[in-house]
Formats: C-alpha cells, sequence, structure tokens
C-alpha cells in the first residue's frame, strides 16, 4: 500500500509557524505549480532548498515539507537516493570528475587522484572534489563538472590552473569549456561557422535570452530568476 | 549509403549561431513541420510515423509509432514524457542536440504529443546538464510565448503544456519506469511490469516516453513523409541515428549516420581509429551495457538487426573504443563498479550480484582468485539476467558475460600473474584454492555464495593472507 504522505500526524511540520525565507517558499510553489500533483515538485524543492542551504539539511528539509505539506522523513528519503542532493555539509564549490569507463580509457583516474589532492592541499576547505558517474561528455574525456560547468579534456597541467580559477571566482578553463565545442561530425555543419554561438559569452549562451551564464546546475548560483516560470495547464 | 554524402538531418548546421532561438530555428523553417501535422488529424499523423519505420533511439529499439498506437483511446488525461536522462556511460547524442537545437525537441514533442494525445508533456532531463536544462527552459519560453505551448495550438483543437524537470544525479532513472517515479517525486526505483507506462505511467495515467533524438526526428519526418524517411538506412532500422564515439579513438565525438553502414566506418572513417602504433581490442556498440564485440567485428553493419545478430545491440548507439593498451580486466571493473553503485537495491539479483561481481574481479586482481572464479561469475552474470524488475542488472551481466566469453584467456593470465606477484602461485596452493572452491559449486553457488559458510571457503586456501570475500564485508 502506498504511504499517505501528508496524513497527520506524520510530523508534517506546521506551515504557518515554521519560517521559510520568502524566495525559497515561492520558488518551491511555482515548482509545484507546474505538476498535477505537488509531490512531483520534490526534486526541484530540494534542490533550491540546497542552494539555499548548502545542502539538504534537517532546516532544509524541514521548510521543504512545510511548503509541500509532507513529512521531512519523505523527503529525506528522496534525497538520500540521488546523487547530487547532499544529505552531509559540503564545501561551498563541487568539483565532479568523471571516472566512467570512456574518461577513465583517457585517464581520468589520474586526473582524480590529482584534483583531489590539488583541492586537500590549496581547496581551503572550499571544494568538493569526488568522483562521478558517466556525466554523458565521453567525446571531451577526461572531464569534469565544475560547479555545473562542464570542463575537458583536462591534462595534469589543467589541475592546478582549475583549482585557481575556482578560488579566484572567474570562469573555469574557459578555453576548456564544452558549451564552446563545435559538433565533431565533419559532414553536420554544410557552411562554415567559425565562431561557436556561445564563444565571447563569457562561457555562457549569448545568443540565448532569458539566461544568466553565471547560472550553472543545481550549484549555489543559481536563482530564481528562471526566464519565465512553466505554467500549469490552468494558467496558459 | 553512399559514404560521400551521408544524409544528415538531425545536426544540419547544428552549429548556426543562434539556432537555439526561436528567431534562426523558424528562419530555417522550424514549426513549419507543426503546421503541416496540425492541418492533419492525430491518426495521420500517427500513420506517417508508421510508415517512417523509426525505432527507439534511447537504447530499446522499439517502434515509435507503435508505442504511441499502444495507448488508449478516450478523453482521460494522457501524458507524453521525454526520456532526457542520457545516462548509459558512453552516450552523449541528447546534449549535444538539446544544447543546440532545443527547439527542434520541443517540435517533435508537439507533434508527438498529437498524435498521441497527450495534452501535459514533461522533459526529464538529468540534473548534470545544467547547461541544456537552461536552454530548453529558454526556448520553452519562446515557443510558449510564440503559441506553440499552451491551449488550442495555432488555432488548433491541440493543447499541450511541457515542463521541463531536472533530475538529480541516478542512472537508474533512465530506466523508464524509474523515471516516471522520479518525477511523481519518488526515489527512482523502477516499476514492475506490465502494467506497461502505455497504458499505466504517469500519475496512472497512459503515458508516451520516448529519448531525445526519436523526438528530435519528428520534425524531419513530417517535413519528408514517413515513406521518404524509411528509404533511409535498412528495412528494419530506417533513417539516420547519431552516434557518440568515446575511449580509445582519435576523433572522439558524435556523428550522424545512415543505419547500416559499415561500424568500420564509424570508428576508422569518422572518429579515427586508436592512436597510432595501437589496434582495436574491443569495442561497446551500444554503451557501456551492451555485450563487447572485438576487431574481428568491425564490419558488423551499424543497425539494430545486424547488431543484435552479433550477439550484442545498437543501444543507445554510444560507441566506446577499448585499445590494446587497456587489460580486460580493468574494462570490467569499471563496468562492474558503476552498475554497483547504481543499483537501486529493490531486487536482490541485481543488488548483490552487482556487488559480487566487482568483489570477483578484485581478488582476481589482487592474486586471491583461481581460473574457478571465472566459472562463479559467469554464472553470477546468468543468475541476475532476466530476475530482475528492470534490466540494470543485466545492464551489468552482458557486458561482463560477453568479456568472460571473449577474453578468458587474458582472464586467467591475469589470475595467474596476480597469483604469482602475490606469493600465491605454487601448485599446492593453488590445488587447495580449487578443491575449496569445487566444494562451494557444489554447495551453493546458485546463491551468488550469500550464506555466511560459503564466504569462508575461497580464503581456505594456503597462505592467503586473509578472505576479502567476506560478504559481511
Amino acid at each position: 500500500m502506498p504511504a499517505d504522505l501528508a496524513k497527520a500526524p506524520a510530523g508534517v511540520p506546521d506551515a504557518a509557524s515554521t519560517p521559510v525565507p520568502a524566495e525559497l517558499r515561492s520558488e518551491i510553489e511555482a515548482h509545484m505549480a507546474n505538476y498535477p500533483d505537488r509531490r512531483s515538485a520534490a526534486l526541484p524543492a530540494l534542490a533550491a532548498a540546497q542552494r539555499v542551504h548548502g545542502w539538504c539539511s534537517p532546516q532544509a528539509l524541514e521548510q521543504v515539507a512545510a511548503v509541500m505539506a509532507v513529512t521531512p522523513a519523505y523527503l529525506e528519503s528522496v534525497a538520500s537516493f540521488y546523487d547530487m542532493l547532499e544529505t552531509s555539509p559540503v564545501p561551498a564549490h563541487s568539483v565532479y570528475v568523471c571516472t566512467n569507463i570512456s574518461c577513465s580509457l583517457c585517464g581520468a583516474d589520474e586526473i582524480y587522484a590529482q584534483l583531489a589532492a590539488e583541492a586537500a592541499q590549496r581547496g581551503e576547505g572550499q571544494i568538493n572534489v569526488r568522483s562521478f558517474e558517466c556525466l554523458g561528455a565521453c567525446d571531451i574525456a577526461p572531464m569534469a563538472s565544475v560547479d555545473g560547468v562542464y570542463v575537458g579534456p583536462l591534462s595534469g597541467a589543467d589541475v592546478p590552473r582549475l583549482i585557481d580559477d575556482i578560488l579566484a571566482g572567474s570562469p573555469v578553463l574557459p578555453d576548456r569549456q564544452l558549451a564552446r565545442m563545435l559538433v565533431a561530425d565533419p559532414h553536420a555543419n554544410g557552411r562554415q561557422f567559425p565562431e561557436h554561438p556561445t564563444e565571447g559569452a563569457g562561457g555562457g549562451l549569448g545568443a540565448n535570452p532569458g539566461i544568466d551564464p553565471a547560472r550553472a546546475g543545481m550549484g549555489p548560483s543559481i536563482t530564481g530568476d528562471r526566464p519565465g516560470p512553466t505554467a500549469p495547464l490552468e494558467d496558459i | 549509403m553512399a559514404a560521400s554524402a551521408p544524409p544528415i538531418l538531425l545536426f544540419s548546421d547544428i552549429d548556426e549561431p543562434g539556432l537555439a532561438t526561436l528567431e534562426v530555428y523558424e528562419r530555417r523553417g522550424g514549426y513549419e513541420s507543426l503546421r503541416r501535422a496540425l492541418a492533419m488529424s492525430p491518426e495521420e499523423v500517427l500513420a506517417q510515423l508508421e510508415a517512417s519505420g523509426i525505432r527507439g533511439r534511447g537504447g530499446a529499439g522499439f517502434a515509435m509509432g507503435k508505442k504511441i498506437s499502444f495507448l488508449p483511446k478516450g478523453g482521460m488525461d494522457k501524458y507524453l514524457v521525454c526520456n532526457a536522462d542520457e545516462s548509459e556511460p558512453g552516450t552523449f547524442k541528447d546534449r549535444e542536440l538539446m544544447q543546440k537545437s532545443p527547439h527542434m525537441l520541443i517540435e517533435g514533442i508537439i507533434i508527438a504529443a498529437y498524435a498521441a494525445g497527450a495534452s501535459r508533456s514533461f522533459i526529464y532531463i538529468r540534473g548534470e546538464y545544467a547547461l541544456q536544462a537552461d536552454v530548453l527552459d529558454a526556448a520553452l519560453h519562446e515557443a510558449r510565448a510564440a503559441g506553440y505551448i499552451g491551449e488550442g495550438i495555432l488555432g488548433s483543437s491541440h493543447t499541450l503544456s511541457l515542463v521541463v524537470h531536472r533530475g538529480a544525479g541516478a542512472y537508474i532513472c533512465g530506466e523508464e519506469t524509474g523515471l516516471l517515479d522520479s518525477l511523481e517525486g519518488k526515489r527512482g526505483n523502477p516499476r514492475l511490469k506490465p502494467p506497461f507506462p502505455a497504458n499505466q505511467g504517469l500519475y496512472k495515467g497512459p503515458t508516451l516516453i520516448n529519448n531525445v533524438e526519436t523526438l528530435s526526428t519528428v520534425p524531419a519526418i513530417i517535413r519528408m513523409g514517413g515513406e521518404e524517411y524509411a528509404k533511409l538506412g535498412v528495412e528494419t532500422s530506417t533513417g539516420t541515428k547519431l552516434v557518440s564515439v568515446s575511449g580509445h579513438v582519435q576523433r572522439p565525438g558524435n556523428y550522424e549516420i545512415e543505419l547500416g553502414i559499415p561500424s568500420r566506418e564509424i570508428i576508422y572513417g569518422l572518429a579515427g581509429g586508436p592512436p597510432e602504433g595501437r589496434s582495436v581490442k574491443c569495442w561497446f556498440p551500444g554503451g557501456s551495457s551492451s555485450p563487447v564485440l572485438k576487431a574481428e567485428d568491425l564490419d558488423v553493419p551499424y543497425d539494430f538487426n545486424s547488431l543484435a545478430k552479433a550477439g550484442t545491440m545498437l543501444g543507445s548507439g554510444a560507441i566506446i573504443v577499448v585499445d590494446d593498451s587497456t587489460p580486460i580486466l580493468d574494462v570490467a571493473m569499471k563496468v562492474a563498479k558503476f552498475y554497483r553503485h547504481e543499483s537501486c537495491g529493490k531486487c536482490t539479483p541485481c543488488r548483490e550480484g552487482t556487488n559480487w561481481t566487482v568483489k570477483m574481479l578484485e581478488r582476481i586482481d589482487s592474486g586471491e582468485a583461481t581460473p574457478m572464479d571465472i566459472e562463479i561469475m559467469a554464472s553470477v552474470q546468468e543468475h541476475i539476467t532476466g530476475n530482475c524488475l528492470c534490466v540494470l542488472g543485466d545492464a551489468m551481466a552482458m557486458p561482463i558475460g560477453s568479456m568472460i566469453a571473449k577474453f578468458r584467456d587474458e582472464f586467467e593470465q591475469h589470475i595467474e600473474a596476480a597469483r604469482m606477484r602475490s606469493g600465491l602461485g605454487d601448485e599446492a596452493g593453488s590445488d587447495l584454492a580449487l578443491a575449496a572452491q569445487g566444494a562451494m559449486l557444489a554447495d551453493g553457488q546458485t546463491e551468488l555464495g550469500l550464506k555466511g559458510e560459503d564466504d569462508e571457503a575461497p580464503g581456505a586456501h594456503e597462505g592467503a593472507p586473509g578472505t576479502h570475500r567476506g560478504g559481511s564485508s
């Protein structure tokens, strides 16, 4: 039998007495409005809370639970399933190093070891380096996702630069960012496009309206500035 | 199938500046297929998709038109879910499509939803694809403002909402029922089938689930006409296919090929083959869950049926090339460890089988294994296959099983070399270990060695520094 996740007294926090940052509340509510069943908003809501709190802390879970009217235990069961939701405190910056088959064939394990050592040495406790499942960028193997920005192919010489860029708060390895790469297929582009559409746009998406190039993944940089919140059918 | 001028449908001028914007996409004829489709009845659109013969590009290769026709008729809420989880190792084609041509996918979704009678749609995109999700959100915003998404699209009766839903890092959410649970806000555990999603999917409603590439091809099919599209490729594998080539090749990347060309043309002709002086040792034709092929199989035509006949599968179209510089044990270990990590734990054969396969591979590497372990490992793979709710376990069992079958000599050599290294290579020790394992095989190997008493047996051989086999560790 499916559990009744809204059933009192299952510990659904009191919405009126649980303080939730206004921005977080409205973001979660916007997500809930996207779906016929509000529980579908669990992942985006937890991601939003993680951006505010740094991880899915008990406080973060309680706030999401209060807005969604579900139990914190339910949210914890969800959070613990997914690799990108952190169930313990983590440093502010995340470096996911793909160590799956293709990257590993191209030397990813060495790059991961170097990055982990370098971050431990000079990361000031700010950088969380972890090996990750295939990130879907085997064409730039070995690669990493730095606060959501894909960079590669990485050599040993890129490792200190990558750490430098994170610590300096500057774009990470601009010359290695996936966003700027042309397709490999020689038959794809019938015309010459010497400049990639994203070239020169700060590593972001110059040609696309409504996107802040600084926004990246579930890292700390996403704010509530979605380009037109997706509306429920009834509101279209 | 001339090698000189391959047909390009999806990647045509894919790097054109601004293609991700509505303005450039429309200037190139974007959303014309939608207009054409809406002028037809949903049944006529479905007939075009069926005539095209297009098979799903996500992995299973099921005919798209047939999948749509499985949805019940009637006025209930129906859903379309685009699977943009793309987590099969080696696969990165959907990433490039979504990032560079998001409107093509959105147009395909609107048309497919029209054919299926779906009024709500979702793109479930893996959380790691942050850039691509942002691009899609921006494109969706434009499409909605232009009236392509919403109520009464372009004056027709077709109404559709579309939401970009970000995942949070879990391979299993690429499995369609795991994806549905995840989209409903739960842990991404696969469901028992039947009921199939076409009958009871998202929110228990009829649901059509298709891969990004499949849906992105729909505008081209409507533009060309299904029959014309079906002339591309070969009889049972029509059309073009995006292939992601990675690993030991000189030009890794995405290529659009006509289905049925020799695999060699992709691996060597397009991707440049392994680096100078090295040769192909084995290759995964369809992601890391496909059984490996060897160099002698390079002339197998790259299409669904030819690869199936060769004992493997086209899968997601991800070719991973391994050259002769890499021990097969390393490849097996990477694959097994990945699936162990990603097993959701719901089904015992998968949860335990992936775990024990890794442990046995580690025993081989540390010199604690004997040739008998190869048999046990092969048997574990057989007992996983077909015995779980979803195919994640099979996804490890198939490639590992194929590596054992095709590289048994190398596994045996590795065992012997590692035993020598660790001082276990003397014959007496070897015999003792064989005897111990023979007893275990007789005792209960079909239970994947889970019995506590079996745990001790393999460690009993002389000189062993201690068993590393303990299931309780």
